[in-house]
C-alpha cells in the first residue's frame, strides 16, 4: 500500500506543477508540452485507480493525436505574447467565475460526507484477469448505445463542418491528379521516330 | 526463481524482500531485452549496408574485421561506428532551445524501448503480460512522434522544422490506417492481449495465421509501419536530397546516434508486431516434429528477420514518394480499405453457423 501512496503523491505533484506551468509559462510551445506532461501523469493516476483502458486511451488519443496537432499549429503560428496578455483584465471576471465553480466542485468532493458520500461504497478491487476494456465495450454497445452513437455523430458533424468551412477551391492551383498520373502509359508520352542517322547505320 | 525469492525474503524481511525481488527480476528481464535489442540494432545497420550493397552489385563494408578474424570482414563495422559516435562532440546550436534540444532524442528512444515490455517472446517469456497489450503498444508508438517534432522545433533551423512538420503529418495519418488494421486483428482474436492474439492463430499449420484471412490488412499494416518509422520510400522527414537530414540536421555525435537507435529499434518493433499479429508469433509454420522441436523464441526471431528484410528491400528498390502522394495513399486509399474491411469482417462474424459450414475450405469464418 505504501508504494502506491508514494506513486500517487509522485504523479500528483508532477501533475499539479505541470498544470500550473501550462498557464504560467511564457512560451506557448513549452506550455503545450507541459500539457502533454500533465496528460501523461494523469494517465498514471488513472492506472492507480485500475482504469487501465481509460489511462491508455488518454495517452493514445490526447497525447498521441490531439496534442501532436496542437503542437503542430502552435509551432506554425507566430504568436505575439504581448497581444495575448492585453485582454487579461477584460477576461478576468469570467476566469474568476470558472475558478469559483471549480473550487466549489472540488470542495464538494472533499466534504463528501455532507452530500451523501457514504451511500456510494468504494468499489471492490478487481482481480488481475478482470478486463475493464471488455466491460466498457459491453456497456457502450448495449446500455448506452444511443448516447454513444449520438456522440459519434456529433463528432462527425463537427469534423465535416470544419472541413466545409475551411476548404477553398482555388482556380489557379497547379496540383496534379495522381490517379491520372498512375494510368499514364508509355504511348501517351513518347513517340519513337526513326532518324536519318539511325537509318544509315542499318 | 523461487529459491532466489526465498533468499531475498530471508535477507530483507517479508515485506521488502518480495518487493526487491520483483524489482531485481524485472530489471534483469529489462536488461535481457534491451541489450540484445541494441546489439540487434547495431547489426541491423550492418545487414542493411551489406544487403543493399549486394542488391546494387557492390560489396559494402568489408574493412573492419572482428577481433582480427580474416573471414569476418566488415563484422566489426557497427562496433567501430558506435565508438566513433560516442567520441564525437555534441554540438548545440547557439539559438537552439537547449533543454528541449537535449530532451528530444530521449523522448524518441523512450517509447521505442518501452513498447517492448509487452512483446511475448514465447508463451511464458513476456515482461508484462497485460490485458490491454495492444492498446499499450499503440499508445507507446504514438508518443514517438514528440521527439521528432521537438527536435525540429528546438533546433531553430528551417530544414529541421520542415522535416518535423512533414513527419508529424505523416505519422498521424498513417497511425489511423495502422490502428484500423489492428482493429481487424483484435476482432478475429477477440482479445487485446498479445499472447492471446498469438494463441488465436494456433492450428495445424501456417494456414491458421491471420495474414491469410486478413491479407489486405497485413499489407496495409506493413506499409503503414514503414511510413510510421519514416523509412524509405516514405523518408521525406529526412529527405537527404531535399532537406539535408530533416529533423536531425543539427544533431551530432551521440545525440544523433540516439535518433538512429530509435529509428532502428522501431523498425525491429514493427517487424516483431507484424510477426505477432499476422505471422503467428512464436508458433512454428507446421505443427509437426522437426518444426515443433525448435523453440518458439527462434521462430519469432526468424519471422522478425524476414519482415526486416522487407524493410531493407523496400529501401533498395523504391524511389522516394512525393509528399502529396504519401498523404493520398494514407487518407484516400488505406483508410477507406480498412474501414470497409472492418464492416465486412463484422458482418461475417455475425453470420449464422449454418451458412459458415456451407462453405468448404473456409478459413475466413
Amino acid at each position: 500500500m505504501i508504494f502506491q501512496d508514494i506513486l500517487f503523491y509522485f504523479f500528483s505533484t508532477i501533475l499539479i506543477a505541470s498544470a500550473l506551468g501550462v498557464i504560467t509559462v511564457r512560451n506557448p510551445v513549452n506550455s503545450a508540452l507541459l500539457l502533454v506532461l500533465s496528460f501523461v501523469t494523469c494517465a498514471g493516476l488513472w492506472l492507480l485507480l485500475e482504469a487501465e483502458f481509460l489511462a491508455i486511451t488518454l495517452v493514445l488519443v490526447y497525447v498521441g493525436a490531439v496534442m501532436v496537432l496542437f503542437l503542430f499549429v502552435v509551432m506554425m503560428l507566430d504568436i505575439n505574447l504581448d497581444r495575448l496578455r492585453e485582454g487579461f483584465w477584460k477576461w478576468f471576471p469570467f476566469g474568476a467565475m470558472i475558478a469559483l465553480v471549480i473550487v466549489v466542485e472540488i470542495s464538494m468532493v472533499l466534504m463528501g460526507k455532507y452530500f451523501g458520500y457514504e451511500e456510494m461504497p468504494l468499489p471492490e478491487p478487481k482481480g488481475a484477469d478482470y478486463s475493464n476494456t471488455k466491460e466498457l465495450g459491453r456497456l457502450i454497445y448495449t446500455e448506452y448505445v444511443y448516447a454513444f452513437e449520438l456522440a459519434a455523430v456529433l463528432l462527425l458533424v463537427a469534423m465535416i463542418a470544419a472541413i466545409a468551412l475551411t476548404l477553398r477551391h482555388r482556380e489557379d492551383k497547379k496540383s496534379t491528379n495522381p490517379f491520372k498520373q498512375v494510368k499514364v502509359r508509355k504511348e501517351d508520352r513518347i513517340r519513337i521516330v526513326t532518324t536519318m542517322s539511325a537509318e544509315k547505320k542499318e | 526463481m523461487e529459491n532466489i525469492q526465498q533468499q531475498f525474503v530471508e535477507i530483507l524481511g517479508a515485506e521488502w524482500g518480495g518487493m526487491m525481488f520483483s524489482l531485481a527480476s524485472n530489471m534483469t528481464f529489462i536488461f535481457a531485452i534491451v541489450v540484445p535489442l541494441l546489439l540487434g540494432v547495431a547489426y541491423l545497420t550492418f545487414a542493411e549496408r551489406k544487403i543493399i550493397a549486394y542488391m546494387q552489385i557492390r560489396v559494402g563494408p568489408n574493412r573492419v574485421t572482428f577481433f582480427g578474424i580474416p573471414w569476418l570482414r566488415g563484422w566489426g563495422q557497427p562496433i567501430a561506428d558506435a565508438v566513433k559516435a560516442i567520441m564525437k562532440e555534441i554540438i548545440i546550436p547557439t539559438n537552439a532551445n537547449k533543454f528541449l534540444f537535449i530532451l528530444a532524442p530521449v523522448l524518441t528512444i523512450m517509447p521505442a524501448l518501452a513498447a517492448w515490455a509487452v512483446i511475448p517472446f514465447s508463451p511464458e517469456l513476456v515482461l508484462a503480460d497485460i490485458n490491454a497489450g495492444l492498446l499499450y503498444i499503440l499508445a507507446m508508438t504514438s508518443m514517438g512522434i514528440y521527439g521528432i517534432i521537438i527536435a525540429g522545433w528546438a533546433s531553430n533551423s528551417k530544414y529541421a522544422f520542415i522535416g518535423a512538420m512533414r513527419s508529424a503529418a505523416q505519422v498521424v495519418s498513417y497511425e489511423l490506417a495502422m490502428g484500423f488494421a489492428l482493429v481487424c486483428v483484435l476482432m478475429m482474436s477477440q482479445s487485446l492481449n498479445l499472447g492471446d492474439i498469438v494463441n488465436g492463430q494456433k492450428g495445424n499449420s501456417l494456414l491458421n495465421w491471420y495474414f491469410i484471412p486478413l491479407f489486405p490488412m497485413f499489407l496495409i499494416y506493413l506499409i503503414s509501419g514503414v511510413a510510421e518509422t519514416n523509412r524509405a520510400p516514405f523518408d521525406v522527414a529526412e529527405g537527404e536530397s531535399e532537406i539535408v537530414a530533416g529533423f536531425h540536421v543539427d544533431y551530432s555525435g551521440m545525440a544523433f546516434t540516439v535518433f538512429f537507435l530509435a529509428e532502428y529499434s522501431n523498425m525491429i518493433l514493427v517487424a516483431a508486431l507484424t510477426s505477432i499479429m499476422f505471422l503467428g508469433g512464436w508458433l512454428p509454420p507446421i505443427d509437426i516434429a522437426p518444426f515443433t522441436l525448435i523453440p518458439g523464441f527462434i521462430w519469432l526471431l526468424l519471422k522478425i528477420a524476414f519482415i526486416l528484410f522487407f524493410f531493407l528491400w523496400f529501401r533498395a528498390t523504391f524511389p522516394r514518394y512525393r509528399y502529396d502522394q504519401i498523404m493520398r495513399l494514407g487518407w484516400k486509399i488505406f483508410i477507406p480499405i480498412t474501414l470497409v474491411w472492418i464492416v465486412l469482417l463484422g458482418a461475417i462474424m455475425q453470420l449464422p453457423e449454418s451458412i459458415r459450414n456451407a462453405f468448404p475450405l473456409n478459413i475466413w469464418f
